[in-house]
């Protein structure tokens, strides 16, 4: 397995700068996810990491080897597409074996590892069919296959799962997540589901507008964002985002609400804020309502979620809204004025003007 | 009799089809269009029926009015028919002196003989009655001697159409290939490249079509007295691959598009060079538009007649014109140009019809989504 390095990566189209210098390190057998809405430049990167596509600028590094200018088949690099690509005249086992093809490897040694293969991904009833008569799952798993068999250095994934249904889609991701945890192989994976990207990735990569926006394992990018694009983009509902102003560690919000600033963010707040603009954000799961809570809202709707029922409230005017989760039997007749409390270790401040998470010493 | 909307069809409907479809009205509709259909069919293949019953006519027969469409064969097939017995005005069959029935052929009868499809392989001299008496005696005589014997001719040696058929074939076959080989490889390169100028380089290479080739070829002609490929077999195979790269080109390019470009790019990753993907990925799938384009490409070279007349004489001369200048001694001799063309015919029909597979496009298309 291998470590993959971007290095000042770039690409630019003419004058569409598709991804802009980027670095990024993935480490041997790690599983990281590409995260970001469609046309961030997500496919361009995996493209110029297997050669599919050539760099505009900077250098990408396979286990400390300058793999930039070399032939897509010198990279020992496997490349899952989003609609497969299958041979359509080719049976699958064909299909199978054809990297096996190209890289001489001895009849026998080949006949071994897709046996392997086959059996792994339960896919023997299949080998004599042709692509275009196989279900979407089973096409996905020939797919992987074809990649498996080879066992190059690393795993590139567009979309694997996008052309499936939903029900599948989970299934394959649970496999996906098995056979990563059995070879342990580096793998980078692209998609725009986040929660493909939470239950799948080591490390979560969110891009947008051709940036990084932020690296870290799934946790980080869920509780910590480090700006507003990656706090509205994570979680579904985003986290709620509501617009103050910052005074002697009080935030004024809309509806003449007043929140209390908890002791550790009093100075990094007075420190970062010039005009004391400030955005305050929290998860869903970090609100409670209670009778005594600090903040003041009125119910504006309501909708199930099965596990839990999702509130959404209106800070004064309807313009600011917030979803706060709770247990699925509590439910509010529309317009019922409620209070409500935020957990002080589940709020975050952002800077209206960098857009950038504001940070506290040591523990964050 | 309860209306169709009220009651619906008669039996229930077992195959996927539109209500308005099965409709009593559709119905016969569908009647008439298979009618209509049937109709067109029999005008299209008259000519082909006719030309092959012209192969087996006489002279006299292939040109009589009103036309004759039943063979015979005298004392064989159909000939109880074709000839009818004269009867006396008494009803009684009318006798010969030998005391045999008087038979006289039915005028849309003819007998079968083979002297058009000899005579096609063969070079003929007219006899005078006399040498033709005298011939007939000859023990040596084969039996294509005594066909044209009959017709009061006599073979020289052999025809020269044999010649001709080669030439076309190996004209129109090489062409073809180099076409298809070189335009394929063209299409690919436009297809997946952006070359500066593919544009007018596509509209330029388009450009060689569109005047009538009748108009160039004094120049050609010119061009090549020069350069000495005059009459020769490279000559036209270069004439005919140039002609029809331009077909070729913008056919395959059309298929070559719709292959998506993730087949190859899954190669070349799996370890294959671009030559390699192309020859595995590319080539099966685009099997559709080679058969097609061949079979384009092939039709065009084997009809050509402006350029062969004009560009050869002998030695590489094609069957086009040689059939239509094939004449015999006082007028036309119509069995034996329908014979070749008959003849002429076989190669494009048996080609068409091997690569008919693949012209039905399917298999390879639509299995990259579901
Ligand atoms: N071959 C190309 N030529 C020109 N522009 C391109 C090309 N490929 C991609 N782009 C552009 O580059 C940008 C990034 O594209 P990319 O395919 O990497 O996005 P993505 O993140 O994979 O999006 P999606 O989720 O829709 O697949 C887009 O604006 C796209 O239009
Ligand atoms: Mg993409």
């Amino acid at each position: 397995m291998a470590t993959i390095e971007l290095r000042q990566v770039e690409k630019k189209f003419g004058q569409l700068h598709a991804v802009k210098p980027m670095d990024l390190t993935i480490h041997s057998g790690e599983f990281v996810v590409l995260l970001g809405p469609s046309g961030c430049g997500k496919t361009t990167t995996l493209r110029m990491i297997s050669g599919l596509e050539a760099v505009t600028g900077g250098h990408i590094y396979l286990d400390g080897r300058d793999v930039t200018w070399l032939h897509p088949s010198e990279r020992d690099i496997a490349f899952v597409f989003q609609f497969f690509a299958l041979y359509p005249h080719m049976t699958v086992l064909d299909n199978i074996r054809f990297p096996l093809q190209a890289q001489r490897v001895p009849r026998d040694e080949a006949e071994k590892r897709v046996s392997e293969i086959v059996k792994m991904l339960q896919i023997e009833h299949l080998l004599h069919l042709r692509p275009g008569s196989l279900s979407g799952g089973d096409r996905q798993r020939v797919a992987l296959a074809r990649a498996l068999v080879r066992r190059p250095a690393a795993f590139l994934m567009d979309e694997p799962l996008g052309a499936l249904d939903a029900d599948l889609r989970e299934s394959m991701r649970a496999e996906i997540k098995r056979l990563h945890i059995a070879n342990n192989a580096t793998t980078v994976y692209v998609t725009h589901d986040q929660l493909e990207a939470m239950a799948l990735g080591d490390r979560i990569v969110v891009m947008s507008a051709a940036e990084i926006q932020q690296v870290g394992n799934p946790a980080e990018v869920y509780y910590k964002p480090a700006n507003l694009f990656v706090a509205r983009f994570i979680g579904s509902p985003g986290m709620n985002l509501i617009s103050g102003r910052y005074a002697d560690g009080v935030v004024y919000l809309p509806g003449d609400n007043r929140y209390t600033v908890p002791e550790s963010w009093r100075a990094p707040l007075a420190q970062a804020l010039k005009d004391g603009e400030v955005i305050i954000g929290f998860r869903p799961e970090s609100a409670r309502i209670t009778e005594d809570g600090a903040l003041a809202a009125r119910v504006y709707a309501s909708d199930m979620h099965g596990a839990f029922n999702m509130i959404h409230l209106a800070l004064g005017e309807e313009s600011n809204i917030v979803n706060v989760r709770v247990d699925r039997w509590i439910t509010y007749a529309l317009d019922t004025p409620v209070r409500f409390d935020i957990d002080p270790e589940g709020v975050r401040f952002f800077d209206p003007r960098s857009e950038k998470a504001l940070r506290r010493g040591g523990a964050q | 009799m309860a209306k169709f909307e009220e009651v619906g069809p008669r039996s229930p409907i077992t195959e996927s089809t539109r209500v308005d479809l099965v409709h009593p009205r559709a119905r016969l509709g569908v009647t008439i269009r298979a009618i209509v259909a049937i109709v067109i069919v029999a005008i299209m293949l008259f000519p082909v029926i006719w030309l092959s019953l012209t192969t087996i006519k006489t002279r006299p027969d292939s040109v009589a009015v009103p036309p004759k469409f039943i063979p015979y064969f005298p004392d064989g097939f159909l000939s109880d028919w074709c000839m009818v017995p004269q009867l006396n005005k008494d009803g009684t069959p009318k006798l010969d002196k030998e005391g045999q029935p008087v038979l006289k052929e039915r005028p849309i009868c003819f007998d079968v003989t083979l002297e058009g499809i000899v005579g096609l392989f063969f070079e003929r001299r007219t006899l005078t009655p006399a040498q033709m008496k005298q011939y007939m005696d000859d023990p040596n005589l084969d039996w294509a001697d005594r066909i044209l014997l009959k017709r009061g001719l006599l073979i020289t040696g052999p025809g020269e159409f044999v010649n001709r058929f080669r030439n076309s074939l190996i004209i129109a076959g090489t062409s073809t290939v180099l076409a298809v080989t070189f335009g394929l490889l063209a299409a690919y390169a436009f297809s997946r490249w952006d070359i500066s100028g593919k544009k007018d380089f596509l509209f330029f290479i388009l450009s060689t079509r569109m005047l009538p080739p009748v108009v160039v070829t004094i120049p050609i002609f010119l061009m090549y007295r020069q350069l000495g490929i005059y009459d020769t077999h490279i000559g036209m195979i270069l004439l005919y691959t140039v002609f029809n790269l331009s077909l070729s080109v913008w056919l395959l390019k059309g298929f070559l598009d719709e292959i998506p470009r993730e087949y190859e790019e899954a190669a070349l990753v799996d370890g294959y060079s671009r030559l390699q993907a192309f020859r595995k990925v590319v080539l099966p799938q685009a099997a559709t538009g080679i058969a097609a384009t061949t079979v384009f490409c092939l039709i065009f070279a084997w009809n050509e007649y402006a350029f062969s007349l004009m560009l050869t004489s002998d030695i590489a001369r094609t069957a086009p014109p040689s059939i239509a200048s094939t004449q015999g001694a006082g007028g036309f001799e119509w069995a034996i140009i329908a014979t070749a063309s008959m003849l002429f015919l076989i190669p494009v029909v048996v080609i068409t019809f091997a690569l008919r597979q693949h012209l039905l496009r399917g298999v390879t298309f639509g299995a990259i989504r579901q």
